[in-house]
């Protein structure tokens, strides 16, 4: 096996739509928004001199009299309702600390778990310290933000059989802000495995469960080996998400599915090689704009 | 090193699939990532060298200096190494958390290095028993994707390959004692042979097979690796076991015959570059660090 060894070059951006410069509403840290004092002014703004000026690299987002920049990298702020895939760090006395990717650790509360069995009664004290039986350090969950704390720490909930434990798979840890808001996060693809694109940048890759194991609700995990195939279908979508997000494409269900087809020429491994991303990237591109028009 | 946790159901994955060749980025398990080599990156060094392999970025820098011979070996020079695990490359290794890896790295390198064929330590000498060019050897961590190991035998092949060291003619001053003369020209330099330095592969003891290049996700199912280093003939000058898991007799043996294989494999393809990087001469783009 020849290792891949190249001299670097430096990359460029693969970009069909219009170019970055031509976009108004792009700053970086220093530009100046507006001269006008009649907005009021919100994240990531400052006023300098009577002026309204940027303090982070983003877009512009005016709603009537409010100004604000919406960072392009930033950490995961988490709104009610967002699904995310997190993992827990801590086991602590009726709850548990899990890892989101945003700027405090997100809280799962004991009250707010499905009991193994599905029954509805009060959590009593063997239910506390059972708690690590069910969910232990280091394992990974899918849940959805039922609130934020008044500090910003994102309280979450499992509360529906969707959500829960999740079992073999794969992980891949990504910006919040390249994946879009859906009505669905959780997506069965044609190809052979299904998603979890959580709203936190933590996409979450499993092969697709048979029938009788949509039933057990994410109590149960199957340590039974997966397939080949499936494997393979899921290394793919690993890559060609990576190759998508470093050149910061929009990941939604339509655009992984058609990164995965135009990818299908290549194995599996040469996907990350810097000339294929582009490649790839650029077909998909392509393939999302004629869809669009 | 810097860890990741891991759960039990993505550890099981992730041994299934090195079980059947396939890992979770489509390798096979004697693969490497994609990797990118610079050299003279760094100007006010004798030599440089960048090396990324995968999200793994090290730095290496060569300064060559003139001192006293060790009194053992009067006419041969020698290399130090000295490994600095940055801050930026994980919050573990703030203040004096990167020390422990660091000594582990330079340690490692001193072993990889303690032979009479690698670098032509005679070649280093200036005059016997007085004066010998020692060559300083700094290493930066960057980045910290698993497997620095091989990233910085590479990228210490790499810079030294591309050391100069400037010539020197010895005179007698007036009074008898010897002086050292510098050339002025910086063409006129020495260039060392690399052809016998070694480069290191770590094969890491996941389930039942071993893996080269582990990310550190594999890394967390593993619990005991074998580092070789070899040269590009096949010669095996250190081994060394990290990890405080166990390993078979028979799994060693298999280790270092398949790192040999691998080893060999890593030094033409790397020599190639380093010679086609070195004729683009001043037409190179340099890309540095903002590429």
């Amino acid at each position: 096996m020849a290792a891949d060894m190249r001299l670097p070059t430096i990359r460029k951006t693969v970009s069909l739509s219009v170019s970055a410069f031509d976009r108004k509403d792009l700053v970086v840290p220093g530009d100046v928004i507006t001269s006008d004092t009649g907005f009021m002014r919100g994240h990531g703004t400052y006023v300098d001199e009577d002026k309204l000026t940027a303090s982070v690299a983003g877009e512009v987002q005016r709603v009537d009299k409010l100004i604000c920049v919406r960072p392009l990298k930033t950490r995961f702020n988490g709104e009610v309702g967002d699904v995310v895939v997190g993992r827990i760090t801590e086991v602590q006395q009726k709850r548990w600390k899990v890892e989101t990717n945003s700027r405090l650790d997100s809280v799962l509360l004991l009250s707010s778990v499905n009991l193994p069995g599905g029954e509805l009664r009060r959590r009593s004290a063997e239910d506390e310290l059972t708690m690590r039986e069910y969910l232990q350090e280091g394992d990974l969950i899918s849940a959805e933000v039922q609130s934020v704390f008044s500090d910003g720490a994102l309280s979450l909930h499992t509360r529906s059989l969707k959500y829960g434990k999740l079992g073999q798979g794969v992980l891949v840890q990504l910006s919040p802000s390249l994946i879009k808001r859906q009505k669905t996060h959780f997506h069965n693809l044609p190809c052979g495995a299904s998603i979890i694109l959580g709203n936190n940048g933590f996409v979450w890759l499993y092969p697709t469960p048979g029938q009788q194991e949509e039933e057990a609700g994410g109590f149960y995990t199957s340590l039974e080996p997966v397939s080949l195939s499936d494997r393979e279908v899921i290394s793919r979508l690993r890559n060609c998400l990576l190759a998508l997000a470093a050149h910061k494409v929009l990941l939604y269900d339509t655009s992984v599915l058609y990164c995965y087809e135009s990818s299908l020429q290549h194995q599996v491994k040469d996907i990350l090689k810097p000339e294929v991303m582009e490649e790839i990237v650029l077909l998909t591109q392509q393939k999302l704009l004629e869809q669009e028009g | 090193m810097a860890a990741v946790q891991v759960s039990e159901a993505e550890k099981v994955y992730i041994l299934h699939g090195i079980r059947d060749d396939l890992r979770v980025d489509g390798r096979g398990c004697e693969d490497y990532r994609h990797m990118e080599i610079e050299t003279d990156v760094v100007s006010n060094t004798d030599g440089s060298a960048k090396v990324t392999l995968g999200h793994t970025a090290v730095l290496v820098g060569v300064k060559a200096e003139i001192g006293k011979p060790r009194p053992a070996v009067p006419n041969e020079g020698y290399l130090e190494f000295f490994v600095d695990c940055s801050a930026n490359a994980t919050p573990e290794f703030e203040g004096r958390g990167g020390e422990e890896l660091g000594t582990e790295l330079s340690n490692t390198l001193y072993k990889v290095f303690n032979n009479k064929h690698s670098v032509n330590l005679k070649s280093l000498c200036i005059s016997a028993g007085e004066h010998c060019w020692v060559l300083y050897v700094d290493v930066l961590l960057l980045q910290c994707d698993g497997n620095l190991y091989d990233a910085i035998s590479i990228a210490v092949k790499a810079a030294l390959f591309n050391t100069k060291i400037p010539q020197v003619h010895i005179s007698t001053d007036d009074e008898g004692g010897k002086e050292i003369e510098l050339s002025d020209d910086p063409y006129d330099c020495m260039r060392l042979n690399v052809e016998n330095v070694p480069c290191i592969v770590t094969m890491c003891k996941v389930g039942r097979r071993h893996v080269v290049d582990v990310t550190l996700q594999e890394k967390a199912c593993s619990v005991a690796s074998l580092i070789i280093s070899v040269t590009h003939k096949g010669i095996v000058t250190c081994v060394r076991k990290v990890g405080g898991g166990s390993l078979d007799p028979e799994s060693i043996f298999e280790m270092t015959e398949a790192g040999k294989r691998v080893g060999k494999a890593l030094h033409a393809p790397l020599m190639t570059l380093l010679q086609q990087e070195e004729d683009l001469g001043k037409a190179r783009q340099k890309v540095g660090f903002l590429g």
